[in-house]
């Protein structure tokens, strides 16, 4: 006698979505998470007493419009407070440019830059949307495959082919090269290259010149597929979206286990046969999902003893390391940046002055420094949504690069300094900034490994490089959600086909689970 | 035996000094990085000492690695095939080992020397796959082959020889069975073990005792017709005796860079190796599948009519190319002409009857013999007193 069909390891977006497909296909099914509240990076949390804010992820822009209506998250509370935002990158001198969708302008922007921004981003999102067509689907494997994979793979060569053939040749051309060339090759404009540049690293382990950054831009344009030209903001902080994903999952019978933490994914012979919590309570299930990252899933619960070499040796082998922080800020009133007006203020803000800037940001993370002038991508929740702070005070998050995993001597030692020098950073393009501040909460990649379960602080649960995407994701032998342990499959970020909210990989993997039928 | 010939320094074995001195021929080959004797004298007159009084090969350069710690029986478990909880203390076992696609990566032997103290012995250098195989267990791996100098001592008058160097009870130890003795205050381990299919026993001692050894056990071997033997005399020998040797019948299965050309156990004829239900090990997934999907393979041992060795041949089935022959000769003692084939299955069921297209080269004018053959169900070579205990005095 088993006590669910499925438990589900981890009640992260991902975890939930997957877990609520599953319930609606009839599956008796479990999440269970340690953390208090559901929703693992879709989490808001009280920093500072009555400040709110959007803890791991800040922005919504890229979450499946299916998964939003199949599992009915606005009918589930999910509100938008803003949608479509600007990009607006800073200068310091106070020229800004602003970016959304394929419109962009700044004074002294150069008719030319414009036009063949237009044309670039016309061009890119012919990519994308040939990505959300594999995005959508398992990642075909190549050897073994079946009539699946093979559909995807012609779907995939036909979308190419329909591209035309200098599309075609160019997608080959940059896909595995850098944002750096790419943008040298198109643009004048040092902060419209350096904005584009910087969404070709948010959350890697990547410089603009870093290999796979186009491919990590075009992942980021797979958002503006789904609707999101500029990114959104949720009623109540991205909580909410996880707010909403539970009372969802709870609504199609799924048992929300919170405080739970699962020590061990347990295997008799070979296939997974159930979970022990912390605590030693043990449940058993035919099925195991897994929404914690590759890494936590093989090393940690299933135990590397318990699987087979080549398969330990590849588990170790991901790549995961983050350079990214999260910095939050209580403010006693509204921040003024020079040059920005109140409307402009409610944007998605960026720091990223020129290329180089994010390069020499990067330089720094390489040898466990943190930048000495990070780049950041900026929100302040509270124009859109003043519920999330007393009122006529602000929050305002940024996620900052470059931060490293470990910082010599570790993060206690720096943490002051590394918060000091990121309000300096601010104070050049907020003057006065700094006065306003009354709290401040700094996530290094090692806090957001400890608070979100995600190896290295990852995002992604496994950097998005060419070696770790599609049918090596998050590593060969794995990477159609199934694993090789049977009965124990992967929903994460780690598996197709990334990181992000965009709910694909729980999404994916039920489908896959239900397509396998009594087989899974 | 075949190593890879290049400029690097050839290694000596702890017996260099020995080896060099009876090795009349100066015939020299590569094991490994060491320089070891193909043949000493002749490789005739060697292989017959084997066979008939006692011969001594040189085994030091096997790569040995001494596995320690609270997990080395679980961890061997995890690598190799079978069920390691099954070598008693004081045991040796031979095995195989695979990657995840339950393919053979080596060869060798597991001595259980004390609890949760292990050496193994393998063809190859596997330190990095076994450093790999030890995340998750709490382990120690280290490499022993230069610090353990050892001798093979093959044949039916061993036991005696032993005896008379003065190893009492030695002729009671038990087929892969192992015995600690001293060597003028040093310590002998010996294990009745060997690759030539007869009485014969490994004898395991530290470097610098290694020459004392040699000197004692030919002492004491003077009247058994002791002689050493090199590579060439034990080739004859393990193929008399139906073993496979890495390298030669199988491509160590993580240095095959082409798809396919790698085997299971089940295809070499080590299917006994494998226990598929002691829990996780590497290859189990795929070995379980393969025996419910059938294997590719056959490893089968062919008794060739005529006594030209079916060396690199074809194995034909009517006109059609079903096999071909990994390691070949002419076994004296058997006086049959064996090879050892890998068939596509489903052939090579014993009883089949085969052919064996043999090309052979005389002055440099190349021929082609078409010669039937037939698959046995045994080693030609294989005598009683291989595992006779108490070991027969000769």
């Amino acid at each position: 006698m088993t006590d669910y069909d499925v438990v589900v390891v981890g009640g992260g977006h991902n975890g939930l979505i997957c877990a609520t497909y599953l319930a609606k296909s009839g599956k008796r099914v479990a999440v269970l998470e340690a953390a208090e509240s559901a929703g693992g990076c879709a989490e808001s949390r009280e920093f500072a007493t009555g400040y709110t804010v959007s803890a791991c992820a800040q922005w919504v822009d890229q979450l499946s419009p299916e998964v939003t209506r199949d599992l009915a998250l606005e009918a589930h509370g999910l509100r938008w407070v803003a949608k479509n935002l600007d990009s607006i990158s800073l200068g310091a001198d106070g020229r800004h440019l602003t970016l959304c969708g394929a419109d962009v302008n700044a004074p002294g922007l150069s008719q030319e830059d414009r036009e063949t921004y237009r044309d670039f981003h016309q061009k890119m999102m012919r990519y994308a949307k040939l990505l959300v067509k594999v995005f959508n689907e398992r990642a075909p494997t190549l050897v073994d495959s079946n009539l699946t994979d093979r559909i995807t793979l012609a779907k995939l060569g036909l979308g190419l082919k329909m591209l035309g053939k200098d599309d075609m040749s160019d997608l080959m051309r940059i896909i595995l090269i850098n944002m750096y060339d790419v943008m040298e090759e198109s643009f004048e404009d040092d902060q419209l290259k350096a904005l584009l540049a910087l969404e070709g690293v948010l959350g890697a382990h990547m410089g603009p010149r870093s290999p796979n950054t186009v491919y990590g831009y075009l992942y980021r344009c797979v958002g503006q597929v789904f609707g999101f030209s500029g990114p959104a903001l949720v009623k109540g902080g991205v909580g909410a979206l996880g707010q909403a994903l539970a009372a969802s999952a709870a609504a199609a019978g799924v048992t929300v286990r919170l405080g739970t933490r699962v020590s061990s994914i347990d295997t008799e012979g070979g296939r997974a046969v159930g979970v022990t919590l912390e605590g030693g309570e043990q449940l058993k299930a035919p099925l195991v999902v897994s929404s914690a990252d590759p890494v936590t899933t093989f090393e940690n619960l299933v135990g590397y003893r318990n699987i087979e070499t080549g398969m330990a040796r590849r588990v170790s082998q991901i790549r995961h390391k983050s350079g990214t922080a999260k910095l939050h800020l209580a403010l006693d009133g509204a921040p003024a940046f020079t040059g920005l007006d109140a409307a402009q203020l409610g944007q998605r803000l960026v720091i990223a002055p020129d290329m180089n800037y994010i390069e020499r940001a990067f330089n720094a993370v390489k040898y466990s420094e943190y930048s000495s002038a990070p780049a950041m991508d900026i929100s302040i929740p509270t124009l859109h949504d003043p519920s999330m702070a007393p009122e006529g005070k602000h929050v305002l998050s940024a996620i900052v690069q470059f931060a490293p995993y470990e910082p010599e001597g570790g993060w206690d030692q720096h943490r002051e300094s590394f918060t000091k020098l990121l309000l300096d950073v601010l104070e050049a393009y907020a003057p006065g900034i700094s006065k306003e501040v009354v709290a401040t909460e700094l996530l290094t990649p090692q806090d957001l490994e400890g608070q979100f379960g995600m190896r290295g602080g990852h995002w992604h649960h496994g950097e998005i490089a060419i070696d770790q995407i599609l049918m090596m994701r998050p590593f060969p032998g794995a990477t159609q959600y199934g694993t090789a342990v049977d009965g124990l499959y992967l929903c994460g970020a780690g598996a197709h086909p990334g990181g992000g909210l965009t709910g694909l990989p729980g999404r994916n993997a039920a489908r896959e689970i239900i397509k396998r039928g009594a087989a899974a | 035996m075949k190593g890879t010939s290049d400029s690097t320094m050839m290694l000596k074995t702890p017996f260099h000094s020995r080896t060099e001195a009876a090795c009349e021929i100066n015939c020299w080959g590569d094991w490994m990085g060491y320089t070891t004797p193909n043949a000493y004298f002749d490789v005739e007159l060697e292989y017959f000492a084997v066979r008939s009084t006692a011969g001594v090969f040189d085994i030091s350069p096997m790569n040995k690695y001494r596995i320690t710690g609270p997990d080395a029986q679980a961890y061997l478990n995890r690598v190799v095939t079978r069920d390691v909880s099954k070598i008693g203390l004081g045991r040796v076992g031979y095995t195989v080992w695979c990657n995840d696609a339950g393919q053979v990566m080596d060869d060798g032997t597991i001595f259980h020397l004390a609890e949760n103290d292990y050496r193994l012995c393998a063809y190859a250098r596997a330190t990095d796959w076994l450093e790999w195989c030890a995340m998750g267990f709490d382990v120690s791996i280290e490499d022993e082959t230069a610090s353990v100098a050892a001798l093979a001592l093959q044949g039916p008058t061993s036991c005696s020889v032993l005896k008379a160097m003065g190893l009492e009870d030695i002729e009671n130890l038990k087929p892969f069975g192992m015995r600690d003795y001293e060597l003028e205050g040093e310590s002998l381990m010996v294990s009745r073990t060997g690759f030539t299919g007869d009485l014969g026993y490994e004898l395991w001692i530290a470097p610098h005792k290694a020459e004392l050894l040699w000197d004692r056990l030919f002492e004491a071997g003077e009247h058994y017709l002791i002689k050493p033997f090199g590579s060439d005399a034990l080739e004859i020998a393990r193929i008399e005796a139906g073993f496979v040797q890495a390298g030669v019948d199988f491509v160590p299965a993580e240095d095959a860079v082409r798809n396919g050309r790698t085997r299971s156990p089940y295809e070499l004829g080590l299917g006994w190796l494998v226990n598929l239900d002691k829990g996780v090990f590497n290859g189990r997934k795929a070995l379980q599948k393969e025996l419910q999907e059938g294997s590719r393979y056959r490893f089968v041992i062919l008794d060739v009519e005529g006594n030209k060795p079916a060396d690199s041949s074809f194995i034909l089935k009517g006109n059609k190319q079903v096999g071909a022959v990994t390691s070949a000769a002419w076994c004296p003692t058997a006086k049959t002409n064996v090879a050892f084939a890998q068939v596509e299955m489903p052939h090579g069921a014993v009883g089949q009857e085969l052919v064996a297209e043999i090309y052979y080269q005389r002055e440099l004018h190349w021929s082609r013999m078409l010669a039937p053959c037939k698959v046995i169900d045994a080693p030609v070579f294989n005598l009683p007193r291989r595992r006779a205990t108490p070991a027969l005095p000769f």
